[in-house]
């Protein structure tokens, strides 16, 4: 509460911290390297936002409660409003807008939140579509969830019902309710 | 958020040094808790030392046949490793049953080990907290306490502990490493956490600059059947209102093994101990099962709005305890 404003202040000369509270920092994202002197305070969430201009990623709770800032770090997806920019140095940062091919081509989850209509107000979407390309990795990478019956091999792909896609997104809260939709939608990329 | 200073170490030697050299230092995991807590003004380190890209990473098995899961582990790999999977079960099922899939990819062993209460009062710099500030009262006692503990609680404080992992370790019989610049040494998992009695603002046994390193699931408890059940307020990402972890082995119909431990009663994973005495030797029914139950939860104190917590916790254990038993999947 209030690291907004906190935040905010903190990379302008006038107010600028002293230089051990501020190191270079690289990040890679969507492709495109960044070198960065950030005041140690600052979260990925604020940096793409405020500094990069990537405002995908949303603020929602800036509590890691919601999910509504959800982006990949090195092809897992994490809540970018609880991770410090800083540790981040060498990391590999795809946001919802990293996620289409070259040119005009939506990433099939995009693709199939449009064509489900799998949202209301847009807020929470790309924190769903980030955690929803997160989750497939780690299905297929052979993660069980809670709701992964015990005689499911180790090791292998998990296979995803929707029981297993709500569980799987319940870190991803949408108060407009378009939770059947995004089932549907993720669904559809699961099985096409 | 307070300015701080940020070091980022390559080794666990380096680490306790860098801790000793600057007052007021924290170790940086994971983050998931400790960052929110700086947000929230809880936490206010002068320094960060960042331990979470430390060679500690590794679930690895030891000559003994005991599986040695480094600090840094993800909690989302530690649930999808195989050998945790099928040598002890309830752990991976209690990872699962926490946090959510974004989180559980960014907190770590050691971490989640260490993570603070979830008390209201206690995030809360506006309301009193004994654990927060030591000397000025708590304000759930007589206040909103519906989460809060049970089991071995004082004047000082009823907060419980959040993790769902730290119950399984405690049933499991791990053991938590640490290291510091007097060496290292090891502690067994149930006893890693304290209850509160006058010192709430201690939540371990850990000592300042103490880093852990890794834990240790024994031998003895791999594959034999186990469980976690956990009660919430809504199906998934929510915090236990009581949880159980339990480890049982039945030979001829009799309890050979029983270990349980208990989740959001206490101020720490709260191993039966008493129970599990009255099973060990005796008959593997429902009836010896909610027997032995009983007389754990006997010493249950609730406070005036969370009465609930001692049937709920009972019924669940009771019926994990039974199904492991039948050797239905529970």
């Amino acid at each position: 509460m209030g690291s907004e404003n906190d935040d905010g202040a903190a990379h302008d000369g006038a107010s600028a911290p002293p230089a051990e509270q501020r190191t270079a920092t690289t990040l890679r994202i969507n492709a495109e390297r960044h070198t960065l002197d950030l005041d140690h305070r600052r979260v990925l969430l604020d940096v793409l936002r405020e500094d990069l201009d990537l405002t995908g990623a949303k603020k929602g709770c800036d509590h890691g409660q919601c999910g509504a800032c959800t982006v990949l770090v090195d092809g897992r997806r994490v809540n970018s409003c609880l991770l410090l920019a800083v540790a981040l140095d060498g990391c590999e940062v795809t946001t919802v807008e990293g996620l289409a091919g070259e040119g005009e081509e939506l990433h099939p989850l995009q693709r199939a939140f449009l064509d489900r209509d799998a949202f209301q107000c847009g807020y929470c979407t790309p924190g769903q579509i980030c955690s929803a390309v997160g989750a497939l990795a780690e299905a297929a990478a052979g993660h069980p969830s809670h709701v992964t019956g015990p005689a499911t091999p180790s090791g292998r792909p998990v296979p995803l019902d929707p029981d297993e896609i709500r569980e799987r997104l319940s870190g991803n809260l949408c108060r407009c309710g378009a939770y059947p939709r995004i089932v549907e939608a993720v669904e559809d990329v699961v099985v096409p | 958020m307070k300015p701080f200073g940020y070091v980022r170490v390559a080794s666990v030697e380096e680490a306790t040094e860098a801790f000793a050299a600057h007052p007021g230092a924290r170790y940086l995991g994971g983050g998931t808790n400790l960052v929110d807590l700086m947000k929230l003004g809880v936490e206010r380190p002068a320094v960060l030392v960042d331990v979470s890209r430390l060679p500690l990473d590794a679930v690895e098995e030891l000559d003994d046949g005991s599986l040695r899961v480094g600090a840094a582990v993800r909690n989302s790999d530690l649930a999808a490793h195989p050998l945790v999977r099928d040598r002890y079960p309830v752990l991976s099922q209690a990872l699962l049953a926490g946090a959510s899939g974004q989180l559980r990819n960014a907190a770590t062993t050691g971490g989640n080990l260490l993570q603070r209460t979830r008390c209201p009062y206690f995030q809360d710099t506006a309301k009193p907290c004994n654990k927060r500030e030591p000397g000025q009262g708590c304000g759930a006692r007589e206040g909103v306490h519906r989460d809060h503990a049970v089991l071995g609680h004082s004047e000082q404080c009823i907060a419980t502990h959040p993790s769902d992992m730290a119950v399984a370790l405690a049933a499991l019989d791990a053991r938590v490493e640490l290291l510091d610049e007097r060496g290292a040494r090891s502690v067994p998992a149930a006893e890693f956490h304290r209850l509160p009695g006058d010192r709430p603002e201690r939540d371990t046994v850990i000592r300042p600059g103490e880093l852990i390193t890794s834990v240790v699931l024994p031998a003895a408890t791999a594959w034999l059947p186990s469980a976690y059940r956990k009660a919430r307020d809504r199906a998934s990402y929510a915090f236990a209102l009581a949880s159980v972890a339990v480890v049982l082995r039945v030979a001829d119909g009799r309890v050979a093994h029983a270990g349980i431990a208990f989740g959001a009663l206490a101020h720490r994973p709260w191993r039966a101990a008493r129970a599990e005495e009255a099973l060990v030797g005796g008959p593997a029914t429902p009836d010896a099962f909610a027997h032995a139950v009983g007389l754990e939860l006997a010493a249950a104190r609730p406070l005036r709005d969370n009465g609930y917590k001692v049937p709920l916790a009972r019924n669940i254990a009771v019926d994990v305890l039974t199904r492991l038993a039948s050797a239905e999947a529970p």
